[in-house]
C-alpha cells in the first residue's frame, strides 16, 4: 500500500515535470504561431512580392527558432545533407565563366524587391557583405574577405565545385548561413554563377591579383 | 533655422566624401580598414552639423496645434502616454498599452488614434500617407520630427509590464529572428551581430544593450540622401523592402511589436533624435 502511493506520487510529479517541460515549448510554438500570423494580418503584396514570401521552408524554420545561437549538431547536419541534395550543377560541367561579367554581377545588388523591375537581371550583390579585390574598398564585412580565394586554396576543379555549390546554396555548407541561396532561389542564373565563379576562382581575375 | 547652414552642410559633405576620394587611392588591409572607420565617423560629425530635420519640427509644431479635421479640433489634448497635451518625454515611453484604445500603440499609431477621436478623421484618412516624397510633404513625418524632437536628451524608459506590452515585445522578438523570402533574410541577418557593416554602413547588433540603445535613439533621422525626414515606421518598412518581404503596412500590429522589442532593448540609452544620416 505504501509502496504503490510512493509509485503513484512519483508518476505524478513525473507527469507534472513532463507537462511543465511540454508546457514550455508549446508556449513557444504558440508565440511563433501568433506571430507569424500577426505578420500575415501586417504585410501587403506589392509588385513582385506576394504573401507567400512569408511561408517558410523547413530551413527558414529552423533557423528562425535558433534566434540566432548555433543549432543542435544533428539538426544542422540533417538540414547541410537536405540542401546540398538541392545543388544542381552544370549538366555540361562548365564551372567558370566570364570573371568580368561576375564582377558586375558582385557590384550590383538590384533585384527581387517590390521595388524592383521583375524582369531586370538580377545581381549578386557580393560586395555588400564580403571583401573581394583590391581596388574596391566599399565591401561589407557580413561575410568573410575572398580576395585571394582561387590563390589561397588552390586553383582546382574541386573548388570551382565547391565554390559552385556554396553561391548555389551556401547553407549545404554551413546551415543558418547569411547569405542567400542564389541558385536554389532561382536569384541567379546558371550563367551568372559561374561568373561568380571565375571572379573568385580565375587566376585572371583581380580577386586573386 | 539659419539661412547659412544648409552651404555650410554641403561644404562639410563635399570635404567628406573628398576624404573618401583620397582613401579610394590607398590598397586595404587590415591597417587601412581602421582607417576607413575613422574617415566614416568624419562624415558623420560632418553631417551633424547643421539638421534641416529643424524644419519639419517647426512644421509639427504648428500641425500639432493647428486645428485640422471634420471637428476642426487640434491635437493638443492627445494622450501620448504621460497624459493629454504632454509631449515633453513621451517618446521615451513608446511604444506603451493604451486602455482607451485597448491597444499597444507606438508613436505614429497613436497619433491615427488622436487624429480620429479628436480631429475626426476617418483610420483611412489618419493613415493616408504615412511617409513624405519628392514633391510631397506629409503632416506624419512632422507631427513625428515635433514630438520626437520633444524628448532629446532623455532617456528611453519603456515599461513593457502590461500583459500586452509583454506579449508585444515576445511577438516582436519572434519577427526580429524571421528569417524568409528568396533572399532567407530576417532583421538578424544584418543586425544580429557585433562589428558587421553592408558595404561601408557600419550595423548595429540590435540584440545588444549598447548598440540598440545607440541606433533606436538616433531614429527619426533626417536623410541626406532623400531629402526627407524618416520615422521609425518608415525604418522598418525599408527593411523589409530590402528584405525581399511583401511591404509592411502603416501602423500594423507586427510593426508595433517589433517597436516594442527595439524600443524595450534601448532602455537606458539617452534619445537624441531627429538625428542626421547619410
Amino acid at each position: 500500500m505504501k509502496n504503490t502511493k510512493i509509485l503513484a506520487t512519483a508518476a505524478v510529479v513525473a507527469i507534472a515535470a513532463g507537462c511543465a517541460h511540454m508546457g514550455g515549448s508549446d508556449d513557444a510554438a504558440a508565440t511563433r504561431a501568433k506571430a507569424l500570423a500577426m505578420m500575415k494580418a501586417s504585410f501587403k503584396e506589392h509588385g513582385q512580392a506576394k504573401l507567400d514570401r512569408l511561408d517558410q521552408d523547413e530551413l527558414q524554420k529552423a533557423c528562425s527558432e535558433a534566434h540566432g545561437q548555433p543549432l543542435d549538431k544533428d539538426l544542422a547536419e540533417r538540414l547541410e545533407k537536405a540542401q546540398l541534395a538541392t545543388v544542381k550543377y552544370p549538366a555540361d560541367g562548365k564551372l567558370m565563366g566570364d570573371w568580368k561579367a561576375g564582377e558586375r554581377l558582385a557590384q550590383t545588388g538590384v533585384g527581387m524587391q517590390y521595388s524592383d523591375d521583375p524582369k531586370a537581371p538580377t545581381g549578386g550583390n557580393c560586395y555588400a557583405c564580403h571583401q573581394l579585390t583590391k581596388a574596391e574598398l566599399s565591401f561589407g564585412t557580413i561575410g568573410p574577405s575572398l580576395y585571394n580565394f582561387g590563390k589561397v586554396r588552390g586553383f582546382t576543379a574541386e573548388m570551382q565545385k565547391y565554390a559552385y555549390g556554396k553561391v548555389y546554396n551556401p547553407d549545404a555548407f554551413s546551415a543558418c548561413s547569411s547569405m542567400p541561396r542564389f541558385g536554389l532561389h532561382g536569384i541567379l542564373t546558371e550563367k551568372q554563377m559561374q561568373d561568380v565563379v571565375a571572379l573568385l576562382m580565375d587566376p585572371e581575375s583581380p580577386v586573386n591579383k | 533655422m539659419n539661412r547659412t547652414k544648409p552651404a555650410a552642410l554641403g561644404i562639410a559633405v563635399a570635404a567628406a566624401l573628398a576624404a573618401f576620394g583620397v582613401l579610394a587611392q590607398k590598397p586595404d588591409d587590415h591597417l587601412s580598414k581602421s582607417t576607413t572607420v575613422q574617415e566614416i565617423e568624419k562624415y558623420r560629425a560632418a553631417l551633424g552639423d547643421g539638421n534641416p530635420a529643424e524644419l519639419w519640427e517647426a512644421r509639427g509644431e504648428d500641425l500639432w496645434k493647428q486645428k485640422r479635421g471634420p471637428r476642426n479640433a487640434s491635437l493638443e489634448q492627445c494622450d501620448l502616454g504621460l497624459g493629454p497635451g504632454v509631449v515633453k518625454g513621451a517618446y521615451t515611453v513608446l511604444p506603451r498599452y493604451f486602455a482607451d484604445s485597448d491597444k499597444v500603440e507606438d508613436l505614429e499609431s497613436r497619433l491615427v488614434t488622436c487624429m480620429v477621436n479628436l480631429q475626426g478623421f476617418t483610420p483611412e484618412q489618419a493613415k493616408k500617407d504615412p511617409f513624405g516624397g519628392p514633391g510631397k510633404k506629409v503632416p506624419m513625418d512632422a507631427l513625428v520630427a515635433y514630438i520626437t524632437s520633444s524628448s532629446r536628451g532623455m532617456k528611453m524608459n519603456v515599461a513593457g509590464n502590461h500583459p500586452k506590452e509583454q506579449e508585444a515585445y515576445n511577438l516582436g522578438k519572434e519577427i526580429f529572428f524571421f528569417r524568409g523570402g528568396p533572399h532567407d533574410f530576417g532583421c538578424v541577418t544584418c543586425h544580429g551581430s557585433d562589428n558587421h557593416r553592408i558595404r561601408l554602413q557600419d550595423l548595429p547588433n540590435l540584440t545588444k544593450t549598447a548598440d540598440a540603445q545607440r541606433a533606436y535613439t538616433s531614429w527619426p533621422a533626417y536623410r541626406v540622401s532623400q531629402g526627407e525626414v524618416r520615422s521609425f515606421q518608415w525604418r522598418l518598412n525599408d527593411c523589409f523592402r530590402q528584405q525581399r518581404f511583401p511591404e509592411l503596412e502603416f501602423v500594423s500590429p507586427a510593426s508595433i511589436a517589433l517597436t516594442m522589442y527595439l524600443a524595450k532593448n534601448s532602455n537606458g540609452g539617452t534619445f537624441d533624435a531627429p538625428s542626421i544620416k547619410r
